[in-house]
């Protein structure tokens, strides 16, 4: 099953290609596996001319792969040859035309290059195929401000002789500009960060069809994740069902259990509604699972900038239920309510909570169907 | 994803509190301007219709690539996208507050001016009077920031087109060289000033106008160099307030209105703020100076030199003579004579706005009596003086 959309929001622009690479590698024929891992492997490493060879090797192969076609596509960008990624990334959206990634990808060459209104409409693509597709809501945020910084820059004369205007600004652009979207620079680390080996063993399925399969429309009504707060979606089915699948552990008279992590959860939701970001993230366990995998720190100091920047969040939580899987794991389910400033978003969340010291913290934290 | 964005805009429009569901049951003239997208860019806000406001954003600045306003408009409703707007061009705030301000008072006076167009059956009250040859007639007010055109038909101001404008950084009633205000009063076009003879900051062209007059000079106002004139190129308009004391117009604008200008004929009237008069009211007060000034004509011609000197002001000053020496030398002069014919031919009235209340009549002047006969074209400045129109100067125009 393809589920983009759900892939692990990330904020690089080309790691969540890559993330999407790595979920169309679920579909691949194993027997073409090799190359493709091979080719992501030299590609994390930065030998790209490597890496070429093996994409080209596997899709002399199968030609049409879509995932083969866009790992080239990256492999193209990372070795500059944007003009050849472009054209991969766009046959990939004729091809493929409900697969938000090619176009997110097209999105992040057309800004490195400048051309917002063209990323603009490429990120409108990827939003009209998957609503919900935070990444390219996040994207299409930051490039709907790098269109209205230029727009203000020409109201406003901000030329180069204006220094106070021109370090004010450049200090915007550079916030923006430092977050690992935009800088090529910063695409490799996260490239590497790539876990084909790690997800491979539990979830390679050898499926039948090679091609992807036309992917149902994303359900509509799942609100867009909020542009202001990184909702931190991970896969929407549990990689373990077993987590889900444990109503016996319910027979236990568990109702204190399932007020505290109730509680819990409601605090957690309060400390994110006053911005208190300290008491926000001390909700969390220390083994917390980050969405991307990326190290603890990393994922908090981008939780205290997006908690930072709105002027105001409210969080409020709908229809709680709280399953227990024994004394100290539970998995509260709920509909989530955000609201930052006047944008409003509601997801459907799952949290894996585990008692620590007799204190209920989030394990994992999951966007739900 | 647009629905979240409904609110965003609200606390600005407010700010802006002219809504720009202007003009839409009123009469329509040729809007030429950028007022009418401008007007339905913000209505789009208003109904919180964005995609639809930022592409009338588009298309304006298509028609309009450097009008900063759109920019400035545009840059809003992109951020508006990605955080929450509580102020006009609030995205460059930071940068140039008081640019932003600049802009917003342009958009301001541009949505104000376009909701209240000109009534056809009201008349600014300072044209009472144009000359045959005077085609067409200029009044601005500063207030508004706009400029009005007025076609002569047949003796009758007719509305055909109005143009924002700019005027001094200091505002209005200039009093002295460089204090970087307009001045307010009548004038008219004194020469032309063609693109080639200017630098880039005069746009297209420049109509100079004959600041100070010699009402001007005589309440000891000085300056020069108070022009009608265009945009550099970079530019489409510039704030309301923004010039040392002249009338800026966009160029484009300026170039149509400059095929309406004739040099040493076009009057262009400098108002605080237009008055206007029904066409009832204009007809009446015209009547009563046109009276006024044949009752000045008669009594000249009765040579009862006491009659004509009712006519005179108190204040009166022409080639250094007051009153008293003005009336001894006519009553010499009329002594001598035994008849006087006065004719008087394609007068033009226009009223001083504001404060200072006078009228500028300038007539071709047929004068004939029993020993010298003369043709020549005069100006006075009426004032009202204990309820009556009399004369404060006179001399050749």
């Amino acid at each position: 099953m393809l589920n983009f959309r759900n892939f692990p929001c990330r904020k690089t622009l080309l790691a969540v290609a890559f993330a999407g690479g790595t979920s169309l590698a679920l579909i691949s024929l194993p027997a073409h596996a090799d190359n493709i891992q091979d080719a992501q492997r030299f590609l994390k490493q930065g030998q790209h001319s490597q890496a070429l060879e093996q994409v080209d090797k596997f899709l002399s192969g199968k030609p049409k792969d879509a995932q083969g076609r866009f790992l080239k596509g990256l492999i193209l960008t990372e070795m500059g040859k944007t003009n050849d990624a472009v054209g991969i990334f766009t046959k990939l959206t004729e091809d493929y035309p409900e697969l938000p990634e090619p176009y997110n990808n097209l999105a992040v060459i057309y800004a490195q290059q400048k051309q917002y209104d063209k990323a603009k409409q490429a990120l409108e693509m990827a939003i009209r195929t998957h609503p919900s597709y935070a990444t390219a809501h996040e994207n299409l945020g930051d490039i709907y401000a790098r269109l209205a910084s230029q727009a203000y820059d020409k109201a406003l004369q901000l030329d180069k002789g204006n220094a106070s205007a021109q370090s004010k600004l450049a200090m915007i652009r550079d916030l923006m500009g430092s977050r690992p979207a935009a800088k090529p620079a910063a695409v490799k680390p996260v490239a590497a960060e790539v876990k084909v080996a790690e997800t491979r063993p539990v979830e390679t399925k050898p499926v039948a069809t090679p091609e992807p399969k036309p992917v149902a429309p994303a359900p509509v009504a799942t609100a867009p994740a909020p542009l202001a707060v990184a909702p931190t979606p991970a896969a929407a089915t549990p990689a373990k069902p077993a987590v889900e699948a444990k109503p016996a552990a319910e027979q236990k008279p568990a109702g204190d259990a399932n007020v505290e992590v109730a509680k819990a959860v409601a605090s957690w939701a309060s400390a994110w509604s006053k911005k208190d970001v300290k008491d926000y993230l001390a909700h969390y366990a220390k083994d917390f699972k980050t969405p991307d995998g990326e190290s603890r720190s990393a994922w908090e100091s981008e939780r205290n900038k997006r908690i930072a920047r709105p002027s105001s969040i409210q969080v409020s939580i709908e229809n709680m239920r709280v399953t227990l899987n024994g004394a100290d794991r539970a998995t509260a389910k709920f509909r989530q309510h955000y609201k930052a400033g006047s944008f409003k978003a509601s997801t459907s969340k799952i949290l894996e909570m585990v008692r620590n010291d007799g204190k209920w913290l989030i394990q994992q934290e999951k966007i739900g169907n | 994803m647009f629905k979240a964005l409904r609110a965003r805009f609200i606390p600005f429009i407010l700010a802006f509190c002219v809504t720009a569901a202007v003009a839409a049951g009123g009469p329509r003239y040729t809007d030429s301007g950028p007022e009418p997208l401008l007007a339905n860019v913000l209505a789009q806000i208003e109904a919180n219709k964005w995609e639809a406001a930022l592409r009338q954003t588009e298309d304006l600045l298509k028609a309009y690539p450097n009008f900063r306003l759109a920019h400035l408009i545009k840059g809003d409703l992109l951020l508006a996208r990605t955080k929450q707007l509580k102020a006009f061009g609030e995205g460059g705030t930071l940068a140039a507050g008081d640019k932003v301000a600049d802009l917003r008072d342009e958009a301001l006076a541009r949505l104000k001016a376009y909701k209240s167009k000109p009534n056809g059956d009201y008349v600014p009250r300072y044209l009472l009077q144009m000359q045959a040859d005077q085609k067409y007639a200029v009044v601005v007010d500063t207030q508004k920031a706009r400029l009005y055109v007025y076609q002569n038909d047949k003796g009758t101001p007719r509305f055909v087109a109005d143009y924002y404008i700019s005027h001094g950084k200091l505002g209005d009633a200039k009093l002295k060289e460089g204090d970087k205000k307009t001045p307010i009063g009548v004038y008219h076009v004194t020469s032309s000033l063609p693109r080639q003879k200017l630098t880039d900051f005069y746009g297209s062209g420049a109509f100079p106008i004959n600041y100070p007059n010699e009402w001007d000079k005589r309440q000891g106002r000085n300056g020069h160099g108070i022009w009608l004139h265009g945009t550099p190129s970079d530019t489409f308009s510039r704030p309301p307030k923004a010039s040392d004391g002249c009338v800026v117009l966009a160029n484009q604008d300026l170039d149509a209105l400059s095929k309406n200008l004739q040099v040493g004929l076009t009057p262009v009237i400098i108002s605080n703020s237009i008055e206007w008069l029904s066409l009832d009211d204009w007809q009446a007060e015209r009547q009563s100076l046109l009276t006024m000034i044949n009752e000045w004509r008669e009594d000249w011609e009765s040579r009862d030199t006491d009659r004509y000197a009712r006519h005179y002001s108190k204040k009166f000053q022409s080639d250094g003579q007051g009153q008293q020496a003005w009336i001894e030398q006519k009553r010499r002069i009329n002594a001598a004579k035994s008849w006087i014919k006065v004719a008087t031919g394609d007068i033009s009235m226009f009223r001083n706005p504001g404060k200072e209340e006078y009228v500028v009549v300038t007539f071709d002047q047929d004068y004939r009596s029993s020993n010298l006969s003369n043709l020549m074209k005069k100006r006075q400045y009426w004032i009202k003086e204990d309820g009556r129109w009399k004369i404060a100067f006179e001399g050749a125009a």
